[in-house]
C-alpha cells in the first residue's frame, strides 16, 4: 500500500506541451508512471510523441478523463494560467490534482482551494510543491525517482530538496510514499491530511514530518499527532536562523512577529512525543533507531 | 511586500475608502508647503514599516505650516527601531469621537480570508485579541464569494458597531474588500478607523501587504518598492533573479531549494557555536537547475560581501545531477578568476554524486575543499570562517 498514489494511478499532464511539462512527462514515464495524455487548451486533437509513447492532447480535463480514464492530474501550467487549469480539473471532478507551479498568486490558490472544498470531489496537492512518489509504483511531479526504494517510511514535507535529502539519508530502508505538500501560504493538502493517511496505511510503519518557518501548520499537526497518530513520528524543522519579517525562498516561509518560528514548531512537536532532530541527518538517525536499522 | 502608510492611504483613496487629505514630504520645506496647502491643523507622521512610532516620537501635531516644518525637521532622519525615517506624511487633523478596528487578511490556518473587526480600536490589536478576545469579531470570508452588502451587514452586527455608524462601516467594508481583492493584498488593516465628532467614518491609519506573486497582474506595484531600504547585495541579487537574503554572519551560503538552504543556515549556526559563534552570512537559493552562469552569479554576490570569510556550497543533486553542478562550480570559478579569494567548502550528494565529486577533484582548484556530509561540511566552513 501507499497513500494517494499507487501502480493503478493513471495520469494526465496539464501543460504537457510546454517545456517544463514535456521534460517532466519524459521523466515520469521513465520512472514507470502511467502517463496517458495531456491537456493544453487550444491544442486538443493533436498528439505528442515522448520517448516512444504517443500521448493524446485534449482541450479540457473532462475530455481527457472520458477518453483515458485518468484519475490523477499534474499541473505544470505557468502561474498566470494555473488557476484556470486547476478549476478545469476540479470541475471535471478529477480525484487528485498535483500542482507543481511555483509563484501562483495566493488569491488564486485560495479561490481554487475554496472551489475544491465546495465541490468535494478533488484532493489538491501543492501548489509550489515537488509532487509525490510511491517508489516502484508511481511518481507524479518532479521528485527524482531513483533516490530510493519502496519501504515502510511515510514522508511529508513542505520542502522539495529536504524531501530528496531525507529520502537519500534513508534510501536503504525505503518509503511507502513521500509527499511534498509545498511551501505556499495556502496549500491543498496539509501535514495533517498526510499524517492521517499514513496512520491508516498498513504498509507505513513510521513517519517523517519535515516542516519549516511560517504559519502554524506544524503546531496543528502536533495536536493532531497527540490525538490520532500511534505510529512513531520523527520530525525536522528548518529555519531557526531565519530573521523576522523576511521571506526565505518559499512564499509561505516567513516569521511574522513572534509567530511561525522554528522553535515554537519544534517545541509543539516534541510536546506531542515527536522526536525532532537538529539536522536532517540527526532526524534520519532517530528514524533508524526507531526501526532498528 | 509591506507598504508605507501613505502608500496604503493612496490605495484606499483610489478604491473609495474614506481618508483625510494628505501629502508626503522628504524635507522640512516640503512639509511646510504640504501643510500650507492642506490648511489648519495637521499631523506629521513618520513613514516607517514598524509599529510603535507614536511612542518613539514619530507622530506630532502641528497647528500650522511653520510648526509642521519644525516637527518634520525633528522627525526626518530619526531612527525608529532600526528604521531611518526618510519620509513624513502630512495629514489633515480630525477631531476624533471614537476609534474602531477593521482588517481583511489571509487566514493561512483555515486557508481562507478573514475579517477582524472591533469597536475597541486604536490600540495594539494583538493585545485586544489576548486580553479581551470577546471584543474582536472574526468572520471568515469565502474567497469566491467575497464581501457582499449582506456579508458587510453580518460583520458589522457581529462586531456590534453602533447603529449611527453601521451604514458607513458597511460601505467601508465593501471598499476595503475592493482594495484587498483587486490589488491582490494579503492584509488590509485600518487601525484606527475613526468616527469624527461630526459623525463621519474615516480610515486614519492603514497597513497593506501585497502579494508579490501577483506582480504580473499589477505592473503599477513595482513603483511601490522601497529601494532606499533594500540592501545593496539584495538589490544586486534581485537583478540577477537570485533568491537572496542578507544575514549578519560570516559563512556565505549557496544551496538548491528553499528548505535545504534554510536547513543549511541552521546547521552552520550549530556548527559555528564551537567556533566562537560563527553564523551564516546569507540565504541564497539557486533553485533546481544550477547552471554554471547561475552558480557564477551566486558566487560573485557572496564573494562581494565583505562580511564573508568562507563559503559553503550545499547541493543535493535532484533533477540537476551532481556532475552538472560540479561543472557549474568549476566554470563559475573560471568566470570569476582572481575575484574568487575565499575558501569554498562544497558538499555534493544525490544523483551522480560520484561523477560530481570526481570532477571537482580533477579540477583541483586551490580554494575548493570537498566534504561528503552536510554536517561535516558545515563544521569545516564554520572553522574556516573563524580563522
Amino acid at each position: 500500500m501507499s497513500i494517494f498514489l499507487d501502480e493503478k494511478s493513471t495520469v494526465i499532464v496539464q501543460g504537457m506541451t510546454g517545456a517544463e511539462g514535456t521534460k517532466h512527462t519524459k521523466r515520469m514515464l521513465a520512472s514507470g508512471t502511467k502517463v496517458v495524455g495531456g491537456v493544453t487548451p487550444g491544442k486538443g486533437g493533436q498528439s505528442v510523441d515522448i520517448d516512444g509513447h504517443n500521448l493524446p492532447v485534449f482541450n479540457t480535463v473532462a475530455e481527457a478523463m472520458s477518453a483515458t480514464g485518468a484519475n490523477t492530474s499534474v499541473v505544470f501550467v505557468p502561474p498566470k494560467f494555473a488557476k484556470a487549469a486547476v478549476i478545469d480539473a476540479i470541475d471535471a471532478a478529477m480525484p487528485l490534482v498535483v500542482v507543481i507551479t511555483e509563484g501562483i498568486p495566493v488569491h488564486d490558490s485560495a479561490s481554487f482551494y475554496a472551489h475544491a472544498v465546495t465541490k468535494g470531489t478533488t484532493r489538491i496537492i501543492g501548489p509550489n510543491c515537488p509532487g509525490l512518489i510511491s517508489p516502484g509504483k508511481s511518481n507524479v511531479g518532479i521528485i527524482p525517482a531513483d533516490i530510493t526504494i519502496s519501504g515502510p517510511i511515510g514522508l511529508v514535507s513542505k520542502s522539495g530538496t529536504l524531501t530528496y535529502q531525507m529520502m537519500y539519508e534513508l534510501r536503504d530502508i525505503g518509503f511507502s510514499t513521500a509527499v511534498g505538500i509545498g511551501g505556499d501560504p495556502v496549500i491543498g493538502t496539509t501535514h495533517i491530511d498526510c499524517l492521517r493517511a499514513f496512520q491508516d496505511d498498513p504498509e507505513t510503519k513510521a513517519i517523517v514530518m519535515i516542516g519549516e518557518i511560517g504559519g502554524d501548520a506544524e503546531e496543528r499537526a502536533a495536536a493532531f499527532i497527540s490525538e490520532y497518530v500511534t505510529k512513531p513520528v520523527v520530525g525536522y524543522v528548518a529555519g531557526f536562523t531565519a530573521p523576522e519579517g523576511k521571506t526565505m525562498g518559499h512564499a509561505g516561509a516567513i516569521v511574522s512577529g513572534s509567530s511561525g518560528t522554528a522553535q515554537a514548531k519544534k517545541d509543539a512537536l516534541e510536546a506531542a512525543g515527536v522526536k525532532v532532530g537538529k539536522t536532517p541527518s540527526e532526524s534520519a538517525q532517530l528514524m533508524r533507531a526507531i526501526l532498528g536499522r | 511586500m509591506d507598504l508605507f502608510e501613505y502608500q496604503a492611504r493612496d490605495l484606499f483613496e483610489k478604491h473609495g475608502v474614506p481618508v483625510l487629505a494628505a501629502a508626503i514630504a522628504t524635507t522640512p520645506e516640503q512639509a511646510h508647503d504640504a501643510a500650507a496647502k492642506i490648511g489648519g491643523k495637521v499631523v506629521v507622521k513618520a513613514q516607517v514599516k514598524v509599529g510603535g512610532r507614536g511612542k518613539a516620537g514619530g507622530v506630532k501635531v502641528a497647528e500650522n505650516a511653520t510648526e509642521a516644518k519644525e516637527k518634520a525637521s525633528a522627525i526626518l532622519g530619526m531612527d525608529i527601531k532600526g528604521h531611518t525615517v526618510r519620509t513624513v506624511m502630512i495629514a489633515q487633523a480630525a477631531p476624533i469621537d471614537s476609534e474602531y478596528y477593521l482588517a481583511i487578511l489571509l487566514d493561512r490556518s483555515n486557508r481562507t480570508f478573514l475579517v477582524m473587526a472591533s469597536v475597541s480600536g486604536g490600540m495594539d490589536i494583538e493585545e485586544v485579541a489576548h486580553s479581551a478576545p470577546e471584543k474582536l469579531a472574526k468572520i471568515p470570508v469565502d474567497a469566491n464569494l467575497g464581501i457582499s452588502a449582506q456579508k458587510a451587514k453580518e460583520i458589522v452586527a457581529a462586531a456590534a458597531f453602533p447603529a449611527d455608524v453601521a451604514p458607513q462601516v458597511e460601505e467601508v467594508l465593501l471598499t476595503l474588500w475592493k482594495v484587498f481583492q483587486s490589488e491582490d493584498a494579503t492584509l488590509v488593516e485600518v487601525n484606527p478607523l475613526v468616527k469624527t465628532v461630526d459623525g463621519k467614518i474615516i480610515a486614519l491609519d492603514g497597513k497593506v501587504t501585497l502579494d508579490e506573486n501577483a506582480g504580473f497582474r499589477h505592473p503599477d506595484h513595482e513603483a511601490l518598492i522601497d529601494h532606499a531600504a533594500t540592501n545593496v547585495l539584495e538589490a544586486a541579487a534581485k537583478e540577477k533573479d537570485l533568491n537572496y537574503v542578507k544575514l549578519d554572519g560570516q559563512v556565505g551560503i549557496i544551496g538548491n531549494g528553499a528548505g535545504l538552504v534554510m536547513s543549511t543556515l541552521d546547521v552552520v549556526a550549530y556548527a559555528g557555536e564551537k567556533f566562537g559563534g560563527v553564523r551564516p552570512a546569507n540565504f541564497l537559493d539557486i533553485g533546481g537547475g544550477a547552471s554554471a552562469q547561475v552558480m557564477a552569479d551566486g558566487l560573485s554576490i557572496i564573494l562581494g560581501d565583505s562580511d564573508v570569510k568562507s563559503v559553503f556550497v550545499n547541493v543535493f543533486g535532484g533533477i540537476t545531477a551532481c556532475d552538472a553542478v560540479a561543472n557549474g562550480i568549476v566554470q563559475a570559478l573560471e568566470l570569476l578568476g582572481p575575484k574568487a579569494t575565499k575558501p569554498i567548502v562544497v558538499r555534493l550528494d544525490g544523483n551522480n554524486v560520484i561523477e560530481g565529486r570526481a570532477i571537482l577533484k580533477a579540477a583541483a582548484h586551490p580554494l575548493i575543499e570537498q566534504v561528503d556530509t552536510m554536517d561535516g561540511a558545515a563544521n569545516r566552513a564554520a572553522e574556516l570562517a573563524a580563522k
